[in-house]
C-alpha cells in the first residue's frame, strides 16, 4: 500500500482525496486481499430482564461496498448447532421473528460506518449462549466470523480481585495523603512562623540582636527537647513583653 | 546499644518473612487431599495437583488485602527504620517505623480474624494449615516489635 501511494506520488498523480486503498486501485496495480477482520466483544454480563447491545464491527482494506452483509448467528449453551437470528443485505435489516428472539430483537447498527450492533431486549436465562458475527464486505469475503458469549445473571458478581484491589489503593492512597497533608501544615507553620519573625524584627528596633538570638533555635529543627525548650522560652519572653 | 539494634533488625526481619511465607503459601486450610490458600484451592489427586482460583466471596478478597497490605507495611516500617537510623537525632524515637510496624500488625490481626470467622465450616479432617498459624503468630510479633520501636530511644 505505502509503495502504491509513493508510486503514485512520485508519477504526480496524488490529489488529496486519494486514499491510499484507491491510490493501487487508480494505478491498477495487483493488490493482495486481505482477509477482513471481526471485532465482537469476547464475553458479555448481563442481568435478568436487562437489555444488552451485542457490537459487531469489522476492519477491511477496501471501501465499505454496498453490498455489505452482517448476519448473526446464535448457540444455545450445551447446544451444537446454531440458529441464524439476523441477516443484513441489500441495505435492509431483517431481524428474527419465528426463532426464540422474536420480537426481542433490534437492529440498531449503521452498515455505513461498519456497525452491525443488534439489540437483545428482556433477557432470561434461556439467553445464556454464544453470538456469532459474520460480516463481508465484497470484494472481501475471506474473514473468520467472530463469536461474543453472553452470560445472564440474577445479580452480576463481583470480579475477583476488584475488592482486594480497592482495599489496597484506598489504604495506600490515604497513606499518601496523610503524608501531603503532613508535609503541608509543617510548611505552612513554618512559613507562619517565618512572617511573625520578620513582623517582629521590623517593629521592635530595640533588642534587636536579642530577638534575633531568640529566633535562631526555633526555627532549626534540632533536638526536639531543644525545640519544646526554646518555644516555651518565647513564650515567655512574649507573655513579658505583653505585660510590659 | 548495637546487640539491641541487631537483636530488633533480626526481629523485624524474622516478622517480614513470616508474614511473607503466610500470605504467599498454599496452607490455610489442609485436609487429606485438599489445600487452600488466600488465592487458590488445590486438589491432590493421582500424583496430579488441580488448582483452581479461590472463590471470588467479598471476605476472602478483604482477607487477601489486608495480608498484602500488612506485608507492604511491615517492608516499609523496615525502610523507614534504616533511614531513621541514620537521620534521627540523639535521643529521638524512632516513631514512623513504629507506626507502619503496628498498623501491619493491626492488619495481619484483621485478616486472620475474618478468615477464621468467615472460612467454611470444619468438617472431619479439616483444619487450619501452617501458614494460617503463621500469621497468627506473626500478629503478637509484629505487635511487640513496634512497642519496642515506641520504647527504643536513639543512643550514639
Amino acid at each position: 500500500r505505502v509503495l502504491c501511494w509513493l508510486t503514485s506520488v512520485i508519477q504526480g498523480r496524488w490529489s488529496s482525496e486519494l486514499l491510499w486503498v484507491s491510490a493501487c486501485e487508480y494505478l491498477k496495480l495487483p493488490q493482495q486481499s486481505e482477509a477482513i477482520v471481526i471485532y465482537t466483544g469476547w464475553e458479555r454480563h448481563a442481568l435478568v430482564g436487562s437489555d444488552i447491545r451485542l457490537s459487531c464491527s469489522f476492519f477491511s482494506w477496501r471501501w465499505t461496498s454496498e453490498d455489505v452483509t452482517f448476519s448473526w448467528s446464535y448457540r444455545p449453551d450445551g447446544a451444537r448447532d446454531s440458529i441464524s437470528i439476523f441477516h443484513y443485505t441489500g441495505g435492509a435489516p431483517y431481524v428474527d421473528n419465528k426463532g426464540p428472539f422474536r420480537d426481542r430483537l433490534e437492529f440498531v447498527g449503521n452498515p455505513a460506518r461498519r456497525d452491525g450492533s443488534i439489540l437483545l431486549k428482556n433477557l432470561d436465562y434461556g439467553d445464556n449462549g454464544t453470538f456469532t458475527c459474520d460480516a463481508k464486505n465484497p470484494p472481501d469475503i475471506v474473514g473468520r466470523a467472530s463469536s461474543v458469549r453472553l452470560l445472564v445473571f440474577e445479580k452480576v458478581p463481583i470480579q475477583a480481585g476488584v475488592i482486594t484491589g480497592a482495599i489496597i489503593g484506598a489504604v495506600l492512597g490515604l497513606l499518601v495523603l496523610i503524608v501531603v497533608i503532613y508535609y503541608l501544615m509543617r510548611f505552612l507553620v513554618a512559613r507562619r512562623v517565618f512572617n511573625l519573625s520578620v513582623s517582629k524584627h521590623g517593629r521592635k528596633g530595640k533588642g534587636k540582636e536579642g530577638s534575633q538570638q531568640r529566633q535562631v533555635p526555633a526555627l532549626s529543627i534540632g533536638d526536639p527537647s531543644k525545640l519544646k525548650a526554646a518555644a516555651s522560652e518565647k513564650k515567655k519572653q512574649e507573655s513579658r513583653k505583653d505585660k510590659k | 546499644m548495637l546487640l539491641i539494634l541487631l537483636g530488633v533488625l533480626i526481629l523485624h526481619l524474622v516478622i517480614l518473612v513470616l508474614l511473607l511465607i503466610s500470605t504467599s503459601v498454599n496452607a490455610w486450610t489442609v485436609s487429606s487431599s485438599i489445600t487452600t490458600d488466600l488465592w487458590y484451592n488445590c486438589l491432590t489427586s493421582g500424583g496430579g495437583y488441580h488448582c483452581k482460583v479461590a472463590s471470588n466471596e467479598d471476605w476472602i478478597q478483604a482477607v487477601q488485602a489486608l495480608m498484602v497490605l500488612s506485608v507492604l507495611f511491615c517492608l516499609l516500617s523496615l525502610v523507614f527504620f534504616l533511614c531513621q537510623l541514620f537521620t534521627l537525632v540523639k535521643g529521638g524515637r524512632f516513631f514512623f517505623t513504629a507506626i507502619f510496624q503496628i498498623l501491619a500488625s493491626l492488619f495481619v490481626m484483621c485478616g486472620a480474624i475474618i478468615y477464621t470467622v468467615m472460612s467454611p465450616d470444619r468438617a472431619v479432617g479439616v483444619e487450619f494449615g501452617y501458614a494460617y498459624i503463621l500469621a497468627w503468630v506473626a500478629f503478637p510479633l509484629c505487635l511487640v516489635s513496634g512497642l519496642i520501636y515506641i520504647i527504643l530511644r536513639k543512643r550514639e
